[in-house]
């Protein structure tokens, strides 16, 4: 089977962001970028399943401007074997993704699709359901175990009150939780290896995907700031204060 | 103005954070009809009738809403849709596997997470782990979107008087089915509804020195939480985790202990009304935005913490 997996560079989750002065976003200039977190851990489950035999190829899809190659790359040095970078500078919303990423899933016929569950920097944890919705395929979000079978695929996922699992037919589609696998460290020889493997660059315009924001951002800010308080000295100080000063027990 | 909200339940009671989630509603009109989409749910369905605020309520009662799944969940969702302005869910699990399906469905923007309505097309949501709030405005003609539960108060259980409606149901999608559940057993208060919290992070060392908190807890009526570290070391299952990737929680008063205090984590519990801080070290990130800060060894300070309170009880 075939297996593609969306992969997004956003802004390393090390890095305190902040807004911009004028409040029409965060500051991105000469910040550290990386893959998604989430991801990571979507390739590396395409890869597992490769290497348990069950799946014979894997694409990397990653869409947005020209340094996307670099996540991409990554995807390819941990173990995909392609990649497609659908390149344009505009602005993305989930929306706009899931729909040219049904584009590619109808040119490329995958079995399995893996995405992250969400974004570290839009964190709106919808893209997978939506692609799911526009292909008519079953989901399986927050995933911390797949277990492909035959023409199905049982997904545990992390739901509130703990864990649930459900089956569904394939094709379908699954998104990472933190807690699938551990993703695996990208080794020298393998990035040089990634250089050589195949990435296809392709414009929204060649998938016929109309792209156009649906949501106006008005005004981006940080929120309140919290102050640092006290320290005290003692247990007992710190029972007293909770009980006489902010009467909180 | 016509909402739709979608009821969260288990087919017996309905979920707390509906009735955040009908608040929301409220702050954009009065017109407003919840979703019961269950298996045997007539308990739900009456429960949120007597919800303060509903004008109605719509039952669809079948076997493959059992479990709401996400693709019979939107399958019926979308056939109601028409004539409703907004389509609101809370920002669970639930929630949000649902509505951006939903969403994608109606060919409309969804919107995740939102903690504030400042008209019927204008909200904001916290993004980059909460570090930063960002005010959108939707173009869309249905404005579908999960609320933070923890930005809205909850509604009064009492004194509404819905009238209950049938709706048949959409037919299985069939493409997914349920399998089975594992859910953690607790007698405690649920982590997004209690009013104190008591969080232990790597610090904790192991699970069983969790039982150190869980004494506290006790005390104070208060549910456990966790860091993801605490989560990934495997301390406590991972529906205990606060944070950008885990629950979202606003109590009166939120005690962390050994946790360094990320950013992942303070997004989860940064709203919370009091932080306290026990960490043995001075320079955690996680004192800069406690209340009361106690550098001490978790290890000694817990269990005089459970001593202090029960002379505080004994006290009256």
């Amino acid at each position: 089977m075939k297996i593609l997996v969306a992969v997004k560079r956003v802004v390393d989750y090390n890095v305190k962001v902040r807004a911009k002065a004028d409040g029409t976003g965060v500051e991105t200039a000469n910040v550290k970028m990386s893959m998604n977190p989430f991801d990571e851990i979507a390739v590396e489950e395409a890869i597992r399943l490769q290497e348990a035999g069950k799946a014979q190829e894997i694409v990397a899809i990653s869409l947005g401007v020209t340094a996307c190659q670099d996540t991409i790359r990554t995807a390819l040095a941990m173990g995909a074997d392609r990649g497609i970078l659908v390149e344009t500078d505009a602005e993305l919303q989930p929306l706009a993704v899931a729909k040219l990423l049904k584009a590619a899933v109808e040119k490329e016929k995958p079995d399995l699709v893996i995405l992250g569950k969400q974004a570290i920097d839009d964190d709106a944890n919808q893209t997978g359901q939506m692609l799911a919705a526009l292909l008519g395929w079953p989901q399986g979000t927050f995933a911390s175990k797949v277990e492909l079978g035959d023409g199905t695929v049982n997904v545990t996922r992390e739901v509130d009150g703990g864990l649930e699992t459900v089956a569904l037919k394939l094709p379908a589609l699954v998104t990472a939780d933190l807690r699938l696998n551990e993703p695996r460290f990208v080794k020298l020889p393998n990035i040089m290896k990634a250089k050589k493997k195949p990435l296809e660059v392709l414009k929204p315009a060649d998938l016929g995907v109309d792209i156009a924001p649906r949501l106006v951002t008005l005004k981006v800010q940080e929120p309140p700031k919290r102050q640092a308080g006290i320290k005290v000295g003692s247990v007992a100080e710190l029972v007293d204060k909770l009980h006489n000063e902010a009467h909180v027990i | 103005m016509s909402i739709l909200v979608i009821a969260e339940h288990d087919n017996v009671a309905l979920k707390p954070a509906t009735l955040n989630t009908v608040t929301a509603a409220t702050q954009l009109g009065e017109d407003i009809a919840v979703l019961v989409a269950g298996h045997n749910c007539g308990a739900v369905a009456e429960a949120a009738a007597q919800v303060a605020g509903v004008k109605k309520v719509l039952i669809a009662d079948a076997p493959h809403y059992a479990h709401q799944l996400a693709e019979n969940m939107a399958a019926l969702v979308v056939g109601l849709a028409s004539g409703h302005t907004h389509i609101l869910a809370p920002a669970t699990a639930a929630g949000k596997n649902t509505l951006p399906r939903v969403a994608a469905l109606l060919d409309v923007a969804q919107i995740t997470d939102v903690i504030k309505i400042d008209s019927a097309d204008t909200f904001v949501r916290p993004i980059y782990a909460g570090n930063v709030l960002a005010t959108v405005q939707s173009k869309d003609a249905v404005k579908v979107m999960t609320v933070r539960g923890t930005a809205f108060p909850a509604a009064t259980v009492t004194g509404g008087s819905a009238a209950i409606e049938t709706v048949a149901p959409a037919t299985d999608v069939g493409v997914s089915s349920f399998v089975g559940q594992q859910l953690t057993q607790s007698d405690r208060p649920e982590l997004t509804a209690a009013r104190i919290i008591v969080s232990g992070g790597r610090g904790m060392g192991n699970g069983d020195n969790f039982k150190l908190l869980e004494d506290v807890a006790d005390k104070l009526g208060a549910a456990v939480g966790a860091s993801r570290a605490a989560v990934d070391a495997g301390f406590v299952p991972n529906d205990y985790q606060v944070g950008q990737t885990g629950k979202v929680v606003a109590p009166t008063l939120y005690v962390a202990v050994g946790i360094s205090g990320a950013i992942q984590h303070l997004a989860g519990m940064k709203d919370s009304k009091v932080i306290v801080a026990i960490n043995k070290d001075e320079e955690a990130p996680i004192f800069q935005v406690a209340d009361y800060g106690l550098v001490a060894d978790l290890f000694a300070a817990v269990p005089e913490l459970s001593k202090e309170l029960d002379k505080l009880k004994a006290a009256g």
